[in-house]
């Protein structure tokens, strides 16, 4: 079962989830918000596009529905309030110097060689070679949780965890072309509910330290000082 | 018969590597709104400086005289090695790509020392910087290239080519990424703008031209030529592995010419976007340099993994 | 099913009904009523389920059955008191201008929203609208721990947000694999009921199900504290008000373990071996251990019995591990009684520190002096959760114990240290602060203890004599859920 035995689509398709992988490697560093906030928004159109993608060449309907809510949340909705949060409190400008770079992409390709050894037997269990783009979709989870590790901005922290829900969107679209409608527009809703108090959040943060860093909350420890 | 069509193919080579310069300037002044000198300029410029006469430094050993002439050998041979026009030649059938890595190697391993060779600040500098790009240039370079040969399953380059027009059109996760990474790494080897402008004047800034700042005459001239020859093979190594389509796959007059015309048309595509990045883009500061090549480097291993990942047999 | 319908909906409307006219005088009442004729529904639902079996509605999207059935009655339960407390606490809360009428819009509304999540974890048949609906209980009550915006809260919160909803990811890749694993054998269509999995459990892939308990369990355990993933439940339950505090610990930890034992049935019907148990009770025994040793260096009260949280839900991991009947009827014991007193305890820990004006133990002294029976009910509160006869909690770790001692007895030592140093750890602390001499200043408050005596009364009730239709039920549960009667 070789790449070049596929027909076009499945082809195109793992092309695809290799330049959704690529996406979550260019955040990881990425220094400036709005850059970042771009990079996301890309990452959301490739995988509105696989999703259409798949659904042309599967002939699923519904999955064209879910194109479409992928696209309205991640590509429009979420980006566009995140812009709009950074643009209203002036953090356009700061530049978050990261330390590390080098150690922190090298520690995301080893992330990416977890994940498919973690997934081997499962992927072994299925003859279908899209599966293998599962393995891509588990390491785009951990990538964003090593883009919540190293960054220190909070809006970094936002992206990082709906760049965590494009992963799992995607391992459910590779592996069994979408779950059943009513589990995904739960799941938009939660995303989309999240996204509001992330904003709500913000502001509450920025009220009361005066900054979006979060290394600057560490007023609870575990014993008093 | 074909060792004939391998001597002609490798002179052509040679022979329009200072046309590709004259076209990128071309180009280049097109963008920015300057009329251009004509496509033969590079010949003319080459002419002039082979009739003059080389000063040569009181401090300079032999190395700084034998250096251009090594430069220029093993870029002539690195031209033979990479298939420009046929695939099945003999010479590209008899050395593999980790060769023609080691040509790279061994000019530049001569262009550094004949930039310390004199003593000056600038030349040491120079041979430090590139020695710098290019520790970090080679992995990345060698990853991308080696993805090409796992799928080919050889790490000759003509039989890679042949695999590849074999297969037909083949959308590959893993060739997107080594394109990627090697088109980032051809920019960094041969001193284009985002990581060296090759027509700057500021010492401070060069790093390709601060090692050949002492040269003059029919060295400069063979050194010149030499680094149009690395840009040409560059641009033939990402067109013919990539997009080999209309190579020549045998060695009538009607296939030659298809090919011929196949990677000019090719070349011209390739120096009309490098152009355009190079207008586009400022160029880096010298310790961006490291993170444009990590990333580069990156974009490697990525395509490695793609390929097990994606791609390969259960 | 027309009772779940209602109790769905009844929840819903409370939310818009709240969203609207919460921040008027004495809305709490609403609140109470709501709870109260809630509780009414889930009671009318189990007579419906003790009566007629296992319950599922057309469609299969909702299922009642004897494990599920009991967790309702005790979350409308605990939701029920918990309003009756907390209706006079907020008034005093506002008294002292802590929190403004218009965030009790929110607190209400929330509260309502949290009770629709946890009602929908626990009746659904979805394990899609499970993960949905433990997704959605954490953003509900997100905003209720930083409800005093204070900066300690706000960090809190951001923690228990960032915490949870990554923990909680790991769960929806589990899910999806679960999914993935189910739609192998055959209908997609209802791949995700857990009613049909479960009838269908022998059949699906064991490999593929056990990297998906792997996944479940983190996830899921992120939100019932299991460590190493519990640091924000400490800060969580010490910020928010102290109704929150007793509703999640009472009420979503045992949500996040119905949904871990849910997965670890179909787990064990799939896998023949023992997998799932092993993680579960080692992860359970780490966290029983780690709690038990935090809280002796504890300055803060409810960071105190956040920490007896995870060590009891640690406790109840292990017990579901170790499988079996015996164990098994001690988890389900467990985590009733737990709820209860917990609840309890944060009722009198909230009164305790209005009425002295600061959550640090150094500063509350004398409580059996200056209000007895917020005193009395602290003190008696915990010697029920530290395990003291004959309270439940003494019965059900008790049987713990011995169905440690009968499978795997070289882990009994770990179990009677680690509730030996929790012991120590809770009465250290809790001694000097109901004892001692009584502070100048400080008066007593207006305080209903009513839903702190009905607990610990049940709680003693169900150590000394578990009812038979109570004991019924759970031994219906420890047959579902471990395959063997008692």
């Amino acid at each position: 079962m070789n790449i070049e035995s596929q027909d076009f689509y499945t082809q195109a398709i793992l092309s695809m989830s290799a330049l959704v992988g690529l996406t979550s490697f260019l955040m990881l560093g990425q220094g400036r918000l709005l850059r970042l906030i771009f990079v996301f928004a890309l990452q959301g159109l490739l995988l509105t596009l696989t999703t259409g993608l798949c659904a042309y060449s599967l002939d699923n309907p519904h999955l064209y529905i879910s194109a479409v809510l992928t696209f309205s949340l991640k590509v429009i909705f979420i980006p566009w309030m995140l812009q709009k949060q950074v643009l209203d409190m002036n953090m356009h400008r700061d530049v978050e110097a990261l330390k590390n770079n080098t150690s922190v992409m090298l520690s995301g390709a080893s992330l990416m060689v977890f994940s498919y050894y973690v997934l081997q037997p499962i992927i072994h269990t299925s003859s279908m070679i899209m599966l293998n783009a599962l393995a891509v979709s588990l390491s785009v989870v951990l990538l964003g949780l090593l883009l919540m590790i190293s960054h220190r901005q909070a809006v970094a922290h936002v992206v990082g965890f709906m760049s965590i829900e494009n992963g799992l969107f995607f391992a459910a679209i590779v592996s069994t072309n979408g779950m059943p409608m009513v589990v995904e527009l739960g799941v938009a809703f939660d995303v989309l509910v999240a996204a509001v108090l992330f904003g709500i959040f913000f502001l509450h943060i920025r009220t009361s330290i005066d900054s979006l860093d979060v290394d600057l909350m560490n007023k609870l420890h575990e014993v008093d000082k | 018969m074909n060792w004939l069509m391998a001597i002609i193919q490798t002179a052509l080579f040679v022979a329009l590597a200072p046309l590709l310069m004259g076209f990128l300037k071309f180009c280049k002044c097109l963008l920015q709104n300057r009329s251009a000198p004509s496509f033969l300029q590079p010949y003319r410029d080459l002419l002039k400086l082979t009739r003059k006469q080389p000063v040569i430094s009181e401090d300079a050993s032999w190395l700084f005289c034998v250096a251009p002439y090594l430069i220029f050998t093993a870029m002539i041979l690195a031209a033979s090695v990479v298939p420009f026009i046929a695939i099945d030649l003999p010479t590209s059938a008899e050395a593999d790509v980790i060769v023609l890595v080691g040509f790279f190697a061994f000019a530049r391993f001569f262009l550094a020392l004949a930039g310390l060779d004199i003593g000056t600040a600038f030349g040491g500098m120079g041979s430090s910087r590139e020695m710098t790009i290019s520790s970090l240039a080679e992995p990345a370079m060698l990853m991308a290239v080696f993805t090409l040969t796992m799928t080919a399953s050889t790490t000759n380059l003509s039989g890679a080519i042949e695999h590849v027009i074999q297969e037909g059109l083949i959308l590959r996760p893993s060739f997107v990424f080594a394109l990627f990474a090697l088109i980032l790494v051809a920019i960094a080897e041969t001193g284009r703008i985002p990581v060296d402008n090759p027509s700057t004047h500021l010492e401070l800034t060069m790093i390709h031209e601060a090692m050949i700042l002492e040269y003059s005459g029919r060295h400069l001239a063979l050194i010149e030529w030499a680094s149009a020859l690395k840009l040409m093979l560059y641009g033939v190594l990402i067109s013919n592995i990539f997009f080999p389509w209309g190579m020549a796959e045998s060695f009538t007059l009607s296939a030659l010419g298809y090919g011929l015309l196949a990677i000019v048309s090719k070349l011209i595509v390739l120096c009309v976007f490098l152009a355009l990045a190079e207008t586009a883009v400022a160029k880096m500061r010298l310790f961006r340099v490291q993170e444009y090549l990590g990333f580069a480097y990156l974009l490697g291993v990525l395509g490695m993994l793609s390929h097990i990942i994606l791609e390969s047999t259960r | 099913m027309i009772a779940v319908y209602s109790l769905l909906l009844l929840s819903a409307a409370g939310i818009v009904f709240f969203a609207l006219s919460g921040h008027k005088d004495n809305i709490g009442k609403f609140n109470t009523r709501i709870n109260g004729i809630s509780l009414l529904i889930t009671v009318i639902l189990a007579m419906t389920v003790f009566n007629q079996g296992t319950l599922l509605s057309s469609g299969k999207a909702f299922l009642i059955d004897s494990f599920n059935v009991y967790l309702i009655v005790l979350t409308a339960f605990v939701g029920f008191t918990t309003s009756l407390f907390s209706e006079p606490y907020m008034a005093h809360e506002i008294e002292l201008g802590k929190l403004t009428q218009s965030r009790l819009k929110l607190y209400y509304s929330m509260y309502q929203g949290f009770m629709l999540a946890m009602y929908l974890v626990l009746t659904t048949n979805n394990m899609g609208i499970m993960w949905v609906a433990m997704e959605g209980a954490t953003l509900a009550t997100v905003l209720l721990v930083s409800l005093y915006r204070t900066p300690e809260s706000i960090e809190a919160a951001w923690k228990y947000f960032i915490l949870c909803g990554v923990g909680i990811a790991q769960a929806l890749f589990g899910t999806i694999l679960l999914y993935y694993a189910a739609s192998q054998i055959g209908d997609s269509e209802n791949a995700l009921l857990w009613s049909v999995l479960h009838e269908h459990a022998t059949e699906l892939n064991p490999d593929i199900l056990e990297i998906a308990f792997v996944f479940l369990l983190i996830g899921y355990g992120t939100k019932m504290g299991l460590v190493p993933l519990h640091n924000w439940l400490p800060d969580a339950h010490s910020e928010g008000p102290t109704p929150m505090s007793a509703v999640l610990s009472g009420l979503l930890l045992n949500d996040a373990l119905y949904a871990v034992i849910r997965n670890k049935m179909l787990i064990d019907g799939a896998t023949q071996n023992h997998i799932a148990g092993y993680l579960m009770m080692g992860f359970g025994l780490v966290s029983f251990l780690v709690a038990a040793l935090f809280l002796h260096r504890q300055k803060d009260i409810k960071r105190l019995f956040s920490y007896s949280s995870i060590e009891h839900m640690g406790l109840m991991t292990f017990a579901f591990g170790i499988g079996g009947s015996l164990a098994t009827f001690a988890g389900l014991l467990h985590m009733t009684v737990h709820s209860l007193v917990k609840s309890a305890i944060f009722v009198t820990v909230g009164h305790a520190s209005q009425i002295s004006g600061t959550q640090k133990m150094t500063g509350i002294r004398g409580l059996i002096k200056t209000q007895p029976k917020v005193g009395w009910g602290l003190l008696i509160g915990t010697l029920a959760i530290a395990g003291f006869p004959p309270f439940g909690v003494f019965t059900s770790e008790f049987l713990v114990l011995l169905a440690t001692m009968h499978e795997y007895p070289w882990l009994t030592p770990f179990l009677l240290l680690g509730i030996g140093i929790a012991f120590a750890g809770l009465f250290r602390h809790v001694q000097p602060m109901v004892y001692g001499v009584k502070p100048e200043g400080k008066i007593a408050i207006k305080a209903n203890l009513l839903p702190v005596m009905v607990h610990l009364g049940l709680a003693l009730w169900l150590g000394l004599a578990i009812p038979h239709f109570l004991s019924d039920w759970f031994s219906q549960a420890t047959l579902l859920i471990s395959g063997s009667a008692l």
